[in-house]
């Protein structure tokens, strides 16, 4: 790999002022994607600065209508826990389908949805669930904060430090698995909440979206037969190797389908 | 700039100054000279370099020695007792010649370790859905999982 300076930030004030100082500087998360991208120059910053060893990041809350889960809580963490599990169950479920073990237990709800890959799982959660992104500067909707490919709305130097989901009456997460990478060609998040029924997909276009129709279906009748024939059109969608645009349209309505029925368990 | 990096390994702590951009697969092959770690991919797909972090299986060759500052580390060298009496999931890879050119070998074993720690009862199948972080060029997979289901009621009675 290149060269590069590294520092370990104490504290998320100490991440943030030195992440303000150097425009070329990157956070550095669990660096599951961000040192493989480095390795390949597909990233090349000037400078990290290490979240690692910052407490205050890391750790799950349940209060009865929320879910906050700190920045750096690694994926593993959620996928074991009880508070977790209980609250939310497709969202346990979701973390336990990123990558591998081995990138479960470095990788971050922050570092994920920061980056915004198209074919990341947490952004369809953190979209599918209506959660509220917490920064170090303010609060972000999620509706806002996914804003284009490997683009949020966060600005140079402000840092997520943790996500607060709404506990849903009900959801589900299934996705077609990339077989290689383990990434969503498509996945589709299905929750029924106090504020209506949501549908995110992520894999299928440059940036995690809803699917207005679905949820309006789902709405009137929370079953799978209500999304069986919203189509969407194939124009925009991702196209490679691995799928057509028709494909992953076609698999959006298969997902979302089998997200509604895993949600009704 | 080299930078201080200091961590316990296989139960002996180390220290050495290295480049910041050092990966802790390299700190633990190329300056400790424990070799039995490998580097296969170097994409974090195959999971040769996979170690334990503070009890956890990571993939050493995705992630800075820096990041691992402080930490616990166990490589497949520190796996089996002191007097070389192998692990049981060394012994049950042995006994059911869960390799083949046993360059996975290593990755495995740990990784192994790692699952059966998170599944102490796993059937067939939760074996070989976990194990997908490890490749096996040779495709050895049939034995590798023989050994694993082996291998689980032993290591849940070690501890």
């Amino acid at each position: 790999m290149y060269a590069f300076d590294y520092q370990k930030a104490k504290s998320v004030a100490d991440a943030a002022a030195a992440l303000a100082k150097n425009p070329d500087a990157k956070a550095l998360a669990g660096g599951q994607s961000l040192i493989a991208a480095m390795k390949l120059r597909l990233a090349a910053p000037q400078a990290l600065v290490d979240l690692g060893s910052i407490a205050e990041l890391r750790g799950i809350k349940a209060d009865g209508k929320h879910l906050v889960i700190g920045a750096m809580t690694r994926h593993s963490e959620v996928v074991f826990s009880g508070d977790v599990k209980k609250a939310i169950p497709a969202l346990a479920h979701l973390a336990g389908e990123i990558g591998d073990r081995m990138v479960r237990n470095m990788g971050t709800l922050g570092g994920s949805i920061a980056h915004n890959d198209p074919a990341a799982d947490y952004p369809a959660a953190v979209l599918g669930l209506g959660a509220t992104v917490e920064t170090n500067k303010r609060k972000v909707a999620a509706d806002d904060f996914f804003k284009g490919i490997y683009e949020t709305a966060l600005e140079p130097g402000e840092l997520v430090t943790s996500v607060s989901f709404p506990i849903p009456k009900r959801a589900g997460y299934v996705k077609f698995k990339q077989p290689a990478s383990r990434f969503a060609l498509v996945g589709v998040f299905v929750a029924e909440t106090g504020s209506g029924v949501r549908v995110a997909v992520t894999g299928a276009s440059p940036c995690v979206f809803r699917v207005p129709e679905m949820e309006k279906a789902l709405a009137s009748k929370f079953a799978p037969e209500s999304v069986a024939n919203i189509k969407l059109p194939a124009k925009g969608l991702n196209s490679d190797i691995h799928a057509s645009p028709e494909y992953r349209a076609h698999l959006v309505t298969v997902m979302a389908k089998r997200a509604v029925q895993a949600a009704l368990g | 700039m080299p930078v201080k990096v200091s961590m316990t390994v296989n139960g002996k702590p180390v220290a050495a100054e290295v480049e910041e951009r050092t990966l802790l697969v390299s700190f633990i092959r190329e300056h400790l000279r424990l070799t039995g770690t490998h580097v296969g991919c170097d994409t974090a797909q195959c999971g040769a370099c996979t170690i334990h972090m503070n009890g956890n299986a990571v993939k050493a060759c995705n992630m800075l020695a820096m990041q691992a500052e402080g930490a616990d580390i166990l490589t497949i060298e520190g796996v089996a007792a002191a007097d070389g009496t192998l692990h049981p999931m060394q012994e049950a890879f042995r006994e059911h010649h869960a390799l083949q050119c046993g360059f996975c070998t290593p990755g495995m074993v740990m990784s192994a370790i790692d699952l059966v720690k998170r599944h102490p009862k796993p059937t067939e199948a939760v074996v070989r859905a976990e194990l997908d972080g490890n490749f096996c060029r040779c495709t050895g997979y049939h034995n590798i999982v023989k050994a694993i289901l082996d291998a689980a009621p032993k290591v849940a009675a070690m501890r």
